[in-house]
C-alpha cells in the first residue's frame, strides 16, 4: 500500500455501482484495477436505491440517453450471466416488463404525448412502450386499486438487487485480482508524472489512469483534473415490507417486490441537500399512494425506511468525459446505476481500457452545460 | 432424555383458544407465547429464509422469532399479544400471505 | 391533527422511567409515560401488579420491592400509556407512536429514553432451535404467567443466569444442569476490584448465597465449558460441550442461554445520538455528560439503557435525571437531594468493576464459528460476514446491504453487536471504529395502512410524487 504501491493500470475513486461495474469492466479485461472508497457510513446511492432496470421514458429530450439505456438493458442478461459466472452472486435480474400506473387522465394524456415524443428514439429497434386500459392491466397486473386508469407498459423493463450486484461486482473484481481499498475517503487527486495519484488517509494510490466515479464527490474531486461536473442532490425515500408470498407480477415505477419477498415502496423527490434522514410526512404520503395503487398492500407490516440521495446533471442524463487538461482523467456520473450497470461493464469499460471515449458519447460530456442553457429537466 | 413439561405454579381464571385448530387452555394476562409453552408447543413458524422451525427466543418483543398468524393477521408477535377468548391463531408458514 | 405538548416524555415504564415520571410529575412538569408493555415495571418487574402472594414468595424479596415503585407511580400525576410504541423520533424531537392500531404524534420538550436493556446475543449452534430460549424468556414466563419449565439446561454466564436458577429451584422446577462458559482465571482477575465492592456488599452475599443454594439443591454445574453447541433437528435435543477435561452431552429439550444483558440502543441510535464502545462490558454506550443529556438535543438516558447497573440504580438514575431535567427547563431543585441520590448511585456502581471483569462475555461467543448463524432473521453466517469483509467491506451497514444481516424484523436488536465484533476483529480494530447500524425508522414493524392512515402534519410541505425509475 501507500508510497510502495507499485501502481494499477487503472484507479477508479469510488466503489458503489458505478465505480464498482466499471472496475470489474475494465478487471475482466485484464486490467489491474484499484479501487478507492469511503468507510460504512458515507452517502451511497448504490445502497438507498430502488433496484429498476428501466427503460421507459429515460431520455425525453436527449434521444442519446433514451438509446444508451435500451443497450444497456439489453446488455442486462448476459451481463448478469457473466457476472454470476465471475463472482459466484447472482445479481437477480428479471425482465418481466415494467408498469407505470397513471391515476388521472391529465397523467394519461401526457404519458400519451410522452409516448408520441418519443417513439422514434430507438430507430428500427422501436421504443416499445404502449398504454393499457384499465381491462388490459387487469389482465396482466390482477388487485390494482380503482383509482389506476391505466398504464404504460414497456417489455425492455425489468428489475435486479441492487444490493447483490454491488456484492457480485465486488466479488468479481476480487476474483479478476482487482484491489478494493475502503476506509479511503480521496482527500487529493493529482498528475503524478505519467499517471495519477489519489491522496487518501490510507496512504497514497497510483494509477495510470484515473476514473472519477465518486457520486457526488465528482463535484469536489474534478476541478483539480480540469473536470467541471455539476450535481444536484435530491433526495427520495424508500419503505420496504416483511416478505410476503409473490403478490405484484412485476416491477412498477413505485412498487417492486424482491425475490426474497419483500416488497419495496418508492419514493420522493425531495430537495432537501444531502440530508439522508427519514421524514414521516413523506412516508405516510408514499403510503397513501401505495395503498391507493395497489390495496392488498394496506396489510403488509413496514419494516423500514430510509432516504438516499440522487445523483442528478442538471439535465438527468448521465455525464461521460475526458479532461481535456489531464488526459487519462474521467470522469462518469448517471442517476441509474443500476439500469446502466451492463453497458458501463460491458460498453463503457472497454473505452476506458482503450484510454478514450468513443466519439457516441461525446453528447454527455459535461461541456453541454456550460452556456447556462441546459436547465433541469424531467429524468 | 426426560422431556421439559411446562408447567404453571398456580392457576387463574381460565380462557380457551385455538392453536391449529385444537383447542388450548389459557390463564387470564397470558401472552399468546407464554399460553403456547405452557401447552407444550414450542414450534411456533418456519423461517421464510430456510424452512426452519422456530419458537420463541426471548419473550420480550425483540427477537422476532416468535411471529404467528393471529385471527388472520399474519406475523404477529405471539409474546406481545395478550390472549382472549376464542382467538384463532396458526403457526406461520414462511412468508405473510396477503389477500388480494 | 394537532400533536400534543409535554414537558417530558418518558420512553420505557421500567424501574428508570417510573421513577422519573414520578419524580418529574412530583416537581410540576407535565408528563407521558410511554410503553409497549401494557403495565408498569419493565422487564424486571414484569407482572408485579399482578403476582400471586406464591409468586412473590418465588421470585424473592427483591421483586417484591418494585411494587413500591409502581404504586406510587400510579398515584402520581404522569399519564401512563401502556400498549404503545414508540416508533419515530424526528430530528425536531416529534415523537411519532402506536396506539391501538393508529398512528399518533407528540411533541414534547424533553423525551428521557427508558428503554433498558436486551439480553447479548450468543451465536452458538443450534440457538435458533425450538427449545431454546434466553434465560431471561425463562424468567419471563415465571414473573408473568407463573409457567416453569422443568429439566431444563442453563447454559452461559453471568448473575441474572444463577438468580433465574435459584427461583425455579424455588418454584419447584430444579434445573438439569448449569453450563457456565467463564474462562478459567475470571474470578481470580475479578477479585482484584474486590476491595471496591465491598462498599456495596450486600450485592456480593446475594451472588454467593445464590450459587450456594444451587450447588445445594443438588443441580450439575459445569465450570469453564467451552465448545457449546445444542444438537437438534426440529427442535433441541441436546447441549454438548466440554468440561474438566472432558466431552459431555446433556440430552434435553429446553436450553436457556444466557451471556449478561447490554444496553438496547435502537432509540439512541435512531435520534442519532452517539455512542461509544466500552471495552469492559463489550457493549456501546450512548455518550452521557453528568446531566444524562445525549448529544442529541433534550434527549436524556437512565437506567440500563445507559450502561448497566441493575435495577436499584437504575429508579436512582430516574430519580437523579428527572431533578436534572426540571432544572434543565428553569425549575429550582434542591441540591442535597441531587447528592443523596449521586452518592446512592455510585455506592450501587462500585460493585460492577468485579462483575464486569468475572462476566465479561467469553471469547468463543464473540468469534463463532464460520458455520454458526449470526442473523437468526435472515440466517446470515459468522463465515459468510467474514467473507463480505475480505471483499473490503467497511463495516455493518456495507455488511447489512449486501448479506442482509440486520434487515429482517428484528431489525438488528438481537444481531447487531454480534456483527461488529466479528467485523471489528476481522479487520483488526476496536468495535468503536468498526460502528453500528444506522437505525432507521419505524423501529417496529407497523402495517401499510396505518401508515398511510397517519396525518401528522398536513401542512408539511409535501414532496412531489414522481418515478422511483433508478
Ligand atoms: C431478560 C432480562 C432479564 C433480567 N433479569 C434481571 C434480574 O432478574 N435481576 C436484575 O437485577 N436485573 C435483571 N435484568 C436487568 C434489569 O432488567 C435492569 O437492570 C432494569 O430493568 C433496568 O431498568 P430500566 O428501567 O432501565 O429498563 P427496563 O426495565 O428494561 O424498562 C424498559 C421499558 O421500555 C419499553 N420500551 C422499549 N422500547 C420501547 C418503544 N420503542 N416504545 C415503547 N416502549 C418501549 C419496554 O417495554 C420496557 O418496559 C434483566 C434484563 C433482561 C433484559
Ligand atoms: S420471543 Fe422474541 S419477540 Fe417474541
Amino acid at each position: 500500500m501507500s508510497d510502495t504501491d507499485d501502481g494499477a493500470d487503472t484507479l477508479v475513486v469510488g466503489g458503489g455501482l458505478v465505480g464498482a461495474a466499471l472496475a470489474w469492466g475494465l478487471a475482466r479485461l485484464g486490467e489491474r484495477v484499484t479501487v478507492i472508497d469511503e468507510g460504512d457510513v458515507a452517502l451511497r446511492a448504490s445502497r438507498g436505491n430502488f433496484g429498476l432496470v428501466w427503460v421507459q421514458s429515460k431520455g425525453d429530450g436527449m434521444s442519446e440517453y433514451a438509446r444508451w439505456t435500451r443497450q444497456s438493458a439489453d446488455l442486462w442478461t448476459d451481463f448478469a450471466d457473466e457476472l454470476e459466472a465471475a463472482s459466484g452472486v447472482s445479481p437477480e435480474y428479471q425482465k418481466p416488463g415494467g408498469l407505470h400506473f397513471l391515476l388521472s387522465e391529465a397523467a394519461l394524456e401526457a404519458k400519451r404525448a410522452q409516448i408520441n415524443r418519443m417513439h422514434n428514439v430507438n430507430g428500427a429497434l422501436g421504443y416499445g412502450v404502449e398504454l393499457l386500459d384499465r381491462k388490459a392491466l387487469d389482465g396482466i397486473f390482477p388487485g390494482l386499486g380503482p383509482d389506476v386508469i391505466a398504464g404504460s407498459y414497456s417489455p425492455h423493463d425489468g428489475h435486479a438487487s441492487p444490493l447483490k450486484l454491488l456484492r457480485a461486482l465486488h466479488a468479481g473484481l476480487a476474483a479478476r485480482g482487482g484491489r478494493y481499498v475502503s476506509d479511503a475517503k480521496a482527500q487529493a487527486v493529482e498528475r503524478d508524472g505519467s499517471g495519477f495519484v489519489v491522496r487518501t488517509a490510507k496512504g497514497s494510490f497510483r494509477g495510470g489512469k484515473v476514473v472519477l466515479a465518486a457520486g457526488h464527490g465528482n463535484k469536489w474531486l474534478g476541478p483539480s483534473l480540469g473536470l467541471n461536473v455539476p450535481l444536484i442532490p435530491e433526495k427520495g425515500q424508500i419503505l420496504v415490507t416483511e416478505r410476503i408470498r409473490p403478490l405484484l407480477p412485476m416491477p412498477t415505477h413505485v412498487l417492486r417486490q424482491t425475490t426474497e419477498g419483500t416488497v419495496m415502496i418508492g419514493d420522493s423527490h425531495e430537495d432537501t441537500g444531502y440530508s439522508t434522514d427519514s421524514e414521516t410526512p413523506v412516508l405516510t404520503r408514499i403510503a397513501r399512494d401505495a395503498v391507493r395503487s395497489f390495496p392488498a398492500l394496506a396489510g403488509a407490516r413496514i419494516v423500514r425506511s430510509w432516504g438516499a440521495v440522487r445523483i442528478l446533471s442538471p439535465d438527468g442524463c448521465p455525464i461521460y468525459q475526458e479532461s481535456e487538461s489531464h488526459p487519462g482523467a474521467f470522469s462518469v456520473n448517471c442517476h441509474s446505476g443500476v439500469t446502466l450497470a451492463g453497458a458501463h461493464a460491458l460498453s463503457l469499460a472497454p473505452m476506458l481500457a482503450r484510454g478514450k471515449l468513443d466519439s457516441e458519447l461525446d453528447v454527455f460530456s459535461s461541456r453541454r452545460f456550460a452556456d447556462g442553457s441546459v436547465t433541469r429537466a424531467a429524468h | 432424555m426426560v422431556p421439559s413439561r411446562a408447567r404453571r405454579i398456580e392457576e387463574v381464571r381460565t380462557i380457551s383458544f385455538e392453536f391449529e385448530g385444537l383447542a388450548v387452555q389459557a390463564q387470564e394476562g397470558d401472552s399468546v407465547a407464554a399460553a403456547l409453552t405452557a401447552a407444550g408447543i414450542v414450534d411456533l413458524r418456519d423461517s421464510p429464509v430456510s424452512g426452519a422451525p422456530r419458537g420463541i427466543y426471548c419473550m420480550m418483543g425483540a427477537c422476532f422469532d416468535c411471529l404467528v398468524e393471529i385471527d388472520g393477521q399474519p406475523n404477529r408477535q405471539a409474546c406481545m399479544c395478550e390472549v382472549r377468548e376464542g382467538l384463532v391463531v396458526r403457526r406461520q408458514q414462511g412468508r405473510a400471505e396477503l389477500e388480494l | 391533527m394537532s400533536a400534543r405538548s409535554v414537558d417530558l416524555l418518558v420512553i420505557g415504564a421500567g424501574p428508570a422511567g417510573i421513577a422519573a415520571a414520578t419524580e418529574a410529575a412530583g416537581l410540576g412538569l407535565s408528563v407521558s409515560v410511554m410503553d409497549e408493555q401494557s403495565r408498569p415495571g419493565g422487564q424486571i418487574y414484569r407482572g408485579i401488579e399482578t403476582a400471586s402472594p406464591k409468586r412473590l414468595a418465588v421470585l424473592g424479596k427483591d421483586y417484591a420491592a418494585g411494587r413500591s415503585l409502581t404504586e406510587s407511580f400510579r398515584s402520581s400525576a404522569a399519564e401512563y400509556l401502556p400498549d404503545t410504541l414508540v416508533w419515530n423520533i424526528g430530528s425536531d424531537r416529534s415523537v411519532d407512536f402506536s396506539r391501538g392500531g393508529r398512528a399518533q404524534q407528540m411533541n414534547p420538550s424533553a423525551i428521557l429514553v427508558a428503554t433498558g436493556a436486551l439480553e447479548r446475543p450468543m451465536p452458538i449452534p443450534g440457538w435458533t432451535l425450538p427449545g431454546v430460549t434466553t434465560a431471561g424468556a425463562l424468567q419471563i414466563l415465571l414473573k408473568s404467567s407463573g409457567i416453569v419449565r422443568d429439566n431444563c439446561v442453563l447454559a452461559g454466564a453471568g448473575p441474572l443466569l444463577w438468580l433465574v436458577a435459584t427461583q425455579m429451584i424455588a418454584a419447584g422446577a430444579r434445573p438439569a444442569a448449569i453450563v457456565e462458559n467463564l474462562p478459567r482465571g475470571r474470578i481470580v482477575a475479578g477479585l482484584r476490584h474486590l476491595p471496591g465492592a465491598l462498599r456495596a456488599r450486600e450485592y456480593l452475599f446475594k451472588g454467593l448465597a445464590m450459587i450456594a443454594r444451587v450447588k445445594a439443591a443438588g443441580v450439575p454445574v459445569y465450570a469453564n465449558a467451552t465448545g457449546l453447541a445444542i444438537e437438534g433437528s426440529t427442535q433441541a435435543e441436546a447441549i454438548t460441550f466440554s468440561s474438566g477435561g472432558r466431552q459431555h452431552r446433556i440430552e434435553t429439550d429446553a436450553i436457556a442461554l444466557h451471556q449478561g444483558v447490554v444496553p438496547n440502543q435502537q432509540i439512541t441510535r435512531l435520534v442519532g445520538a452517539e455512542h461509544r464502545w466500552d471495552a469492559a462490558q463489550a457493549c456501546f454506550h450512548p455518550v452521557l455528560d453528568a446531566r444524562f443529556r445525549t448529544s442529541a438535543d433534550s434527549i436524556y438516558v437512565a437506567g440500563d439503557g445507559a450502561a448497566i447497573n441493575g435495577a436499584r440504580p437504575a429508579a436512582l438514575q430516574g430519580r437523579l435525571a428527572a431533578l436534572l431535567i426540571a432544572e434543565d427547563q428553569g425549575r429550582r431543585v434542591g441540591t442535597e437531594r441531587i447528592r443523596r441520590l449521586q452518592a446512592g448511585i455510585a455506592r450501587d456502581k462500585s460493585v460492577r468493576p468485579m462483575l464486569e471483569t468475572i462476566y465479561a462475555p467469553a471469547p468463543e461467543i464473540l468469534a463463532p464459528a464460520d458455520s454458526t448463524l449470526i442473523c437468526r432473521c435472515e440466517e446470515v453466517t459468522a463465515g459468510e460476514i467474514r467473507s463480505v469483509v475480505d471483499l473490503g467491506a467497511p463495516g455493518p451497514n456495507q455488511i447489512k446491504s449486501m448479506l442482509r444481516a440486520g434487515m429482517g424484523p428484528c431489525q438488528g436488536r438481537v444481531c447487531g453487536l454480534a456483527v461488529a465484533q466479528i467485523i471489528a476483529d476481522r479487520k483488526g480494530e476496536t468495535p468503536e471504529e468498526t460502528g453500528y447500524y444506522r437505525i432507521r425508522p419505524p423501529i417496529k414493524p407497523i402495517t401499510l395502512a396505518e401508515l398511510a392512515a397517519y396525518a401528522p402534519d398536513e401542512d408539511a410541505p409535501r414532496a412531489a410524487s414522481g418515478d422511483a425509475a433508478a
